[in-house]
């Protein structure tokens, strides 16, 4: 481990112990983790890939929280997705605004779902409108925006253009005081409270310059959904492994042996495999994104892999955590118990919405009948 | 026979590309994305072809990019038909 990542992970523990203290009623209130993102801009953990910290410490970082406070992890995780897209390619006003990040620990949210699309983020209804004075502005209308009231900054998809066709796309860095957020909804959801995510309509004006340089369906093949995958997958885990330790704290309380711990073991090994699966996906993508041109990342076969990794560890980890559940029996099922699962399990259940998972086997079973390795 | 090799390559993008336009009113160069191609239709293209020209793409070849265009498609076609 390089010393910038030893240092960040470090920082990155102390803050998953304050999220953990307040977890329950970030959950409870459905309210903003607000003393874990403190913590974590005070371990300058939010500029960390801009200031060098490795990927996969910053994945180990998202696994980290998620056992600590899934809404937490899933804000810090997003934020870091946004960074690593500012990171894809030598952008100077991306650069600028990173070293504005790295100094004040600003917050990006994310606008990519909009109203009008089928939840298919890879088409927009809004676009890039530019002003006769020289500026461009947009307005989105966004069914839902993690954490819109407190990000300092948004990353939003929209076509290139007024002209553009629904998937020529872009995205757009602009910042809190050129944007207008008018929320369009409330926020009561099942799980992941902490995000709150309500709707908004979004505008915003902005320089022609905040238009990320690479278009949209190579920034988001080559880095935004590998990187997504990779990063929710590691917070996914993150909830999994704290679930699988509460069920392994309730058999070692019953003693040994029996049909719980047979369960519990049957959970080990499907935590293995999830575990391995997402390993072997962070390995594979980070040899592929070193590579001149990326262009293994390019390739149909990458988009496949990178969903399917998607379908399977947001699938596992709701069967593990549920699993748990079943070893922990009533005192996981209680909200007032150490052993509590209820929370766990609230929360995986999001993975399989978040992109919906319907949507990735569509697509994946067309690109099935035309990748050859599969 | 490259005049043969553009009228298959027409033929499946009118039957599976699902554009607005019909294929013969588009430039060689022109980005079939940008003109409505979706990648769900350019998959059905792809399908398409290997039928049509009896080959199979490599997976290093299905990108977007080899898709994008008539001139593209057509080069990808000449690479694999000098090396069968």
């Amino acid at each position: 481990m390089t010393p910038a990542g030893a240092q960040f992970l470090s920082g990155v523990t102390a803050a998953a112990t304050v999220a953990a203290a307040h977890a329950d009623d970030v959950d409870r209130a459905a309210r903003f983790p607000v003393e874990a993102l403190d913590a974590l801009k005070d371990a300058h953990a939010l500029s960390a890939l801009a200031d060098g910290v490795p990927f996969a410490d910053v994945a180990q970082a998202c696994q980290v929280l998620g056992r600590a406070c899934s809404a937490a992890g899933m804000v810090f995780a997003m934020h870091q997705i946004e960074v690593a897209c500012l990171l894809s390619t030598d952008w100077s006003w991306g650069r600028s605004y990173l070293a504005d990040l790295s100094r004040e620990q600003r917050l990006i949210g994310s606008v990519t779902s909009e109203v009008g699309t089928g939840g298919d983020m890879s088409r927009s209804v809004s676009s890039v409108e530019p002003q006769p004075d020289g500026t461009c502005s947009l307005v989105k209308q966004a069914p839902t925006v993690s954490y819109g009231e407190y990000a300092d900054d948004f990353l939003t998809t929209t076509r290139r253009g007024p002209d553009a066709e629904p998937g020529d796309q872009v995205a757009v860095l602009h910042l809190r005081e050129q944007t207008t957020m008018d929320k369009t909804g409330t926020w009561d959801p099942l799980g992941m409270r902490g995000t709150c995510s309500p709707g908004f309509v979004v505008t915003a004006s902005f320089a022609p310059e905040q238009v990320h340089p690479q278009p949209y369906v190579t920034l988001g093949a080559e880095t935004m959904v590998p990187v997504s995958h990779l990063l929710w997958g590691h917070l996914w885990v993150g909830i999994a492994l704290e679930a699988f330790e509460r069920a392994k704290r309730s058999v070692r309380s019953s003693g040994p042996g029996g049909v719980k711990a047979q369960r519990l073991s049957e959970l080990h090994g499907r935590l293995s495999a999830t575990r391995a699966q997402l390993a072997e996906g962070l390995a594979r993508w980070q040899v592929e994104y070193a590579e001149p041109g990326r262009p293994a990342l390019q390739t149909m076969g990458a988009t496949l892999r990178h969903n399917v990794l998607k379908t399977s560890i947001s699938t596992s980890v709701a069967q593990i955590t549920q699993g748990a559940l079943e070893v922990t029996g009533i005192a996981g099922y209680r909200n007032d118990s150490p052993l509590s699962i209820g929370r766990l399990l609230r929360d995986a259940l999001s993975a399989a919405l978040m992109v919906s998972n319907d949507r990735l086997h569509e697509t994946n079973a067309s690109l099935l009948m035309v990748v050859k390795e599969t | 026979m490259p005049d043969d090799m553009d009228d298959k390559i027409l033929a499946v993008l009118a039957q599976h590309g699902r554009l607005p336009l019909g294929p013969r009113e588009l430039g060689e160069r022109d980005d079939l994305y940008a003109a409505g191609m979706t990648s769900h239709a350019s998959i059905s293209v792809m399908l398409g072809l290997e039928e049509a020209f009896d080959v199979e793409f490599p997976d290093r070849m299905l990108t977007r990019e080899v898709f994008s265009s008539i001139a593209s498609i057509r080069a990808a076609l000449t690479e694999l038909a000098a090396v069968a």
